[in-house]
């Protein structure tokens, strides 16, 4: 197991990061214009002096790879340069807003496991009957309406006839855990419905296969109650691997937050990475996407060990 | 279903291609027709649309669904009916054209990487994992905020984001035809690599390409919607399906076709393309084929 853990870092992980930061590094190199006034940014005129100053900490006079190597230095160091806005330290700006966004992101990956792994073990032991042709089409249109229209129609409806909750604005958790929730039920509807939809598939097809196999007729055979047979044999075994791949899609609600994050006024990651952009913030730019980049790898690494520990087959190099 | 008939109509001709998918899969059918109709539209966007997309004109905004503008007006007072018909337009010109980048560099990419193997296969596909681990808005976001706001940000974006899976597919298939025999013929028979990979492998993994053309082209829409949405696509007063959501915003309670009739459009679209991409699938892929028949 530690063999496979190191191959995976060496192989996939630590490659994959690196790659990262060279993309996110060299785009920033690629905005037209001067980088040290990309770095000032429409601030202040600043002096002769001063501009040298800048050119000198980024190491602007060195060549490029040895630039690309101090900036990962800093960057590793957790020096990831100042906001131009606001003058703070980037790496502060992003840590401020990450329970946010994790907040976020752990409410939609709970509301799509609760809502989903139910109705996906209904749809298969139902299988052609109305309920799954029902929970079948319902996964199908959650999987083509993109989060910002389901966003927008539940705005919509609420703010019209069903005022019970808020539809924007957030309210932090030091104001009290249930207004908190609250203003997150609607964030937390719209990004998880993607992934539920397609857990809900998983279930079905998981669930399916399980009920195929030999060791269930044989449950069956010796008189096990039905409900025992589906919930304690086939649904153990066929989630395994559901709950492994859920892992890898948590990943991608990272960059679905950045989307939900603006229509209900969530003050992420997500939305410090697009204002960042709107307001030409390049260190903050390069600060937060170099930021969920990472932990998009870290998940993907996590599940990948995940698997090898539920699944031993996959330890073993191809 | 699967008789070697059918396997040889996959193989000859793609009127018999159409025929099959009727025989076998209504929904991919009806799918199929519901997405040449919104080409169609999007294609004849100025000869159909009964206004004028850009045109503003602050007397007749938040006008109701009447029968002089069928689907009312937006908070500029432009038909949304017309703007719906040109952000299709725009959707799908974006999507075929990203998607068809994508496909062509990431075949490209598979083939050599595939066939040709060592230190080209390697570097390929690691650069391949990097984009492929970055989340797409994130790739976009980096993208626009170099070259700024616009359509061509918003396809080069998405061409690289699709760029990956193609390269991914192309080479796993690459791999498996590199050691059959008619390929070895024609190494023996002194071909050149470049004739062997366009001549032997690509017309034998054209297929699996035909579907994630298919799958690419939902995943393009969604996310030109999305750009749009956050202000980093369509410049305005451009029409796009996605900006007209976040436009209108201020205006849907009052207001509500002006959200939900580009909403439904987008909705209804998207769907259309992901069960034509099932079907597809479903009629080329051989192993689903065996998995379904009885």
């Amino acid at each position: 197991m530690i063999a496979f853990f190191a191959r995976r870092v060496l192989t996939v992980f630590l490659p994959t990061l690196l790659g990262i930061s060279i993309l996110v590094f060299g785009a920033m190199r690629l905005i037209p214009g001067n980088f040290v006034d990309v770095l000032i940014g429409i601030g202040p005129d600043v002096g002769q002096a001063q501009r040298d100053e800048i050119a000198r900490s980024y190491g602007l006079d060195k060549p490029l790879p040895i630039q690309y190597l101090l900036w990962l230095g800093n960057t590793l160091r957790g020096n990831m340069g100042t906001s131009l806005r606001t003058g703070e330290p980037v790496a502060g700006e992003i840590l401020a807003r990450l329970p946010i966004t994790l907040e976020l992101a752990g409410l939609a990956t709970l509301f799509s496991l609760l809502l989903a792994i139910p109705a996906g073990i209904l749809a298969a032991v139902r299988r052609g009957g109305a309920i799954d042709v029902a929970i079948r089409v319902i996964a199908l249109v959650g999987l083509s309406v993109p989060n910002f229209l389901i966003g927008t129609l539940l705005i919509l409806f609420v703010s019209t006839k069903w005022s019970v909750l808020p539809t924007t604005g957030f309210v932090p958790i030091s104001d009290g855990l249930v207004a908190n929730l609250k203003s997150l039920v609607l964030p937390t509807i719209a990004l998880g419905t993607l992934l539920a939809a397609s857990i809900m598939r998983m279930t079905r097809s998981a669930v399916l296969e399980e009920l195929g196999r030999d060791y269930l007729t044989v449950a069956r055979a010796k008189g096990l109650a039905p409900r025992v047979v589906v919930l304690s044999h086939a649904v153990r075994n066929a989630l395994v691997p559901v709950i492994t791949v859920v892992g890898i899609q948590t990943g991608y609600l990272l960059g679905g937050t950045v989307i939900v994050e603006q229509i209900f006024a969530v003050p992420g990651i997500g939305r410090l990475a697009l204002d960042a952009v709107s307001q030409r913030d390049y260190p903050l730019v390069q600060g937060a996407t170099l930021f969920i980049a990472a932990a998009f790898v870290l998940i993907n690494l996590l599940t990948d060990l995940t698997y090898g520990l539920v699944d031993p087959r996959i330890r073993v190099p191809d | 279903m699967g008789t070697p008939a059918d396997d040889q109509a996959l193989i000859r001709g793609r009127p018999s291609f159409l025929r099959l998918l009727a025989r076998q899969n209504t929904i991919g059918l009806i799918a199929g027709i519901a997405l040449v109709i919104f080409v169609g539209l999007a294609i004849a966007a100025p000869l159909v649309a009964p206004g004028d997309p850009v045109d503003m004109s602050p007397i007749d905004r938040l006008q109701s669904p009447s029968e002089a503008g069928w689907l009312g007006t937006d908070v500029f007072g432009r038909d949304v009916l017309s703007r719906i018909l040109f952000g299709a337009r725009i959707s799908l010109c974006v999507g075929v054209l990203s998607v068809l980048v994508a496909a062509a560099i990431g075949t490209m990419l598979g083939l050599i990487a595939g066939y040709v193997g060592r230190w080209q296969e390697y570097l390929t596909m690691r650069l391949m994992d990097v984009l492929f681990s970055f989340p797409s808005i994130l790739l976009a976001i980096l993208i626009v905020s170099i070259w700024g706001a616009g359509f061509r940000s918003i396809i080069i974006a998405i061409a690289l984001i699709q760029t990956p899976v193609f390269a991914r597919i192309v080479r796993g298939s690459t791999l498996a035809l590199k050691h059959v025999e008619f390929v070895q013929a024609s190494v023996a028979a002194g071909s050149s690599t470049t004739r062997i990979l366009v001549r032997h492998i690509l017309p034998n993994v054209a297929a699996p390409i035909l579907v994630q053309l298919a799958l690419s082209m939902s995943g393009a829409v969604i996310l030109e919607a999305a750009l749009s949405y956050l202000g980093l696509g369509a410049v305005p007063p451009t029409p796009s399906l996605g900006s007209m959501l976040s436009e209108n915003r201020i205006a849907m309670e009052l207001a509500p076709w002006t959200v939900l009739f580009p909403g439904l459009a987008l909705g209804l679209l998207v769907l259309c393309i992901n069960m034509f991409g099932d079907a597809i699938r479903d009629l080329l892929d051989p192993r689903l084929r065996t998995a379904m028949s009885p």
